[in-house]
């Protein structure tokens, strides 16, 4: 909590800075703890529905929990067309979860995104939003095998 | 045979982009030294005579866009970089700011200084955090060699959100708020940032303001299209050959970027279609590739450039397969502030799925058109506007695709 404050505190001066301080956080979670939205919401002099609002539109910030790593599966349609469907049941099956899930050790979270914007190398995918470029199925547990 | 032309890439693998010496060395900051010498109404006229129009996808006359801002009685302006390039297929803003990040701001501070604004933003996507960086570490270059003047840029990250390409919904973003886009008029030329005449432009947009500033407006209407004159920088994705960024004459055809270029089908296949310009682009069959790619040409035959991003598709694609994922993408980056996008993206989505899945009826078919036309009419921004693009552009040229799945 104590931490959570420190970082509210270095964004709550800049003009429009929530969603920056929401990044701050992330930062340091990986995800926007419950009580992060309601602290920011008085720093910045909003309302709690508000803050929750900014919160919850934008698809990068996850309020509640999420793994240490998180792996983002580009479904766009340059990734479409270049096998991304068979990448997500490589994922899946080697993670043991389903899209939009953490596993049990709360190591690894499995989220779709639209395009990371690496369309040279499709399909792509991203952990911790460092990009990884024409993916197959076989490479996976290779790419997981850093992260462990 | 098409050639690559580099005006906003010259220095891709000339410079060390985090070297603003090596930048300085190429000439780097002497255009924005003329500007000041020029003056601030002859900087807009000589953009505006450049005919330089904007390359987010509005095609927009820069310098028009800037003497908005000057004539705009305020004590603050600002200058907004838009670097939320979010168009599925597009990344040329990333290589624009990977390789030649000083170029992006010394037009940026052109425009303030034309403009009379302090105050600058960058606007970058969130799912380009090591772009962040790079933008930080080049602002903090430009400003201890003290080339930017009493300017000022600040770069915000944006957090996955597509809608915040839209002008006003990124100035709702660098608000603090949910990135949802603005009623207009009035346009951000009036009341933008904070309620300040604000200038918007794309990253490419900036980047080209140094060398017309350097070289003339006469230089740069020589080349390429003459109603959308320069170059364009295009991403070739999918099923072709040169899976690559290309900086070319806007009056290069669709044709010489796919088949020059872009070297063409991979194995031996045949060319089915291509949609330019992210997912809210159309989709072209061979009967016009030979259209030039610039704005306006593109518009005359019901496509448009936008973004840039050059989407091949080969004999063995599903059309309505594609359309299917495009239309679950609309769904899903609709922001929801206004029905006709909140609810038609979602029943496209629904209409198109059923169809592709051998569910669709004739009737479908025709609901589908109708839906579309009331959207590309009804929306309130550009998303919900262009959301049944696709649709409507594959009904048009790739109808033997749609009628294979219909029943009845």
């Amino acid at each position: 909590m104590a931490e959570i404050n420190s970082i509210i505190k270095q964004y709550k001066g800049l003009p429009g800075g929530l969603i920056e301080c929401y990044h701050a956080i992330q930062q340091e979670f990986n995800f926007i703890p419950e009580e992060a939205i309601t602290e920011a919401a008085k720093a910045f002099a909003i309302p709690a529905a508000e803050a929750y609002g900014v919160a919850t539109f934008y698809y990068y910030f996850k309020i509640g929990g999420r793994g240490r790593y998180v792996i983002r599966l580009c479904e766009s349609s340059p990734c479409h067309i270049a096998g991304a469907a068979e990448v997500v049941a490589a994922l899946a099956k080697e993670l043991g979860i389903k899209m939009g899930e953490t596993t049990p050790d709360g190591r690894f979270t499995l989220e779709y995104t639209e395009c990371v914007g690496q369309c040279q190398a499709t399909p792509v995918i991203t952990v911790n939003s460092r990009p990884f470029g024409d993916i197959t199925a076989d490479q996976i547990p290779g790419i997981l095998s850093q992260f462990r | 045979m098409a050639k690559e032309l580099r005006i906003v890439l010259r220095n891709y693998q000339v410079i060390d982009p985090l070297k603003i010496e090596d930048y300085l060395n190429t000439g780097g900051y002497k255009s924005l030294e003329k500007a000041r010498k020029m003056g601030q109404s002859q900087v807009i006229d000589e953009l505006k005579k450049s005919n330089l129009r904007g390359r987010g996808g509005a095609g927009f006359n820069a310098g028009q866009k800037w003497s908005f801002v000057r004539q705009a009685f305020a004590d603050r302006k600002y200058v907004v970089c838009n670097a939320d390039e979010g168009e599925p297929g597009t990344y040329k803003d990333r290589i624009i700011i990977e390789n030649d990040p000083q170029s992006l701001l010394e037009g940026m501070a052109i425009c303030a200084y034309a403009v009379g604004a302090a105050k600058g933003y960058i606007y970058c996507r969130g799912e380009y955090p090591y772009v962040v960086d790079i933008l930080k570490q080049a602002v903090a270059q430009a400003k201890v060699k003290g080339l930017l003047g009493d300017f000022d840029i600040e770069i915000r990250m944006g957090a996955g959100a597509y809608v915040c390409g839209e002008e006003t919904a990124l100035i709702e973003s660098i608000e603090g708020r949910r990135g949802e886009p603005r009623y207009k008029p009035p346009y951000p030329g009036v009341a933008g940032l904070w309620g300040q005449p604000t200038v918007v432009n794309n990253v490419e947009t900036f980047a080209n303001v140094p060398a017309i500033i350097e070289k003339g407006s006469d230089w740069f209407k020589s080349i390429g299209a003459a109603s959308y004159p320069g170059t364009k920088v295009f991403t070739l994705t999918g099923d072709v050959v040169n899976k690559t960024f290309v900086e070319v004459p806007t009056n290069t055809t669709i044709r010489e970027l796919i088949f020059g270029l872009g070297g063409g089908i991979p194995q031996g296949r045949r060319f089915k279609a291509v949609q330019i310009g992210g997912n809210s682009g159309g989709f072209i069959p061979e009967s016009l590739l030979d259209t030039p790619a610039d704005f306006d040409s593109m518009q005359k035959i019901g496509a448009t450039l936008g973004s840039g991003a050059v989407f091949v598709m080969d004999e063995t694609r599903d059309i309505v397969d594609v359309v299917e994922r495009t239309a679950k993408f609309f769904e899903h980056e609709s922001c929801g502030k206004c029905a006709p996008c909140r609810e038609g993206t979602m029943r496209v989505h629904e209409i198109v799925e059923k169809i592709n899945h051998g569910k669709g009826t004739s009737r479908d078919m025709a609901l589908l058109e109708r839906l579309g036309r009331v959207m590309s009419a009804a929306c309130l921004c550009g998303l919900g506007q262009a959301a049944p693009t696709p649709v409507l552009t594959t009904m048009q040229h790739f109808m033997a695709d749609y009628q294979a799945k219909v029943t009845g």
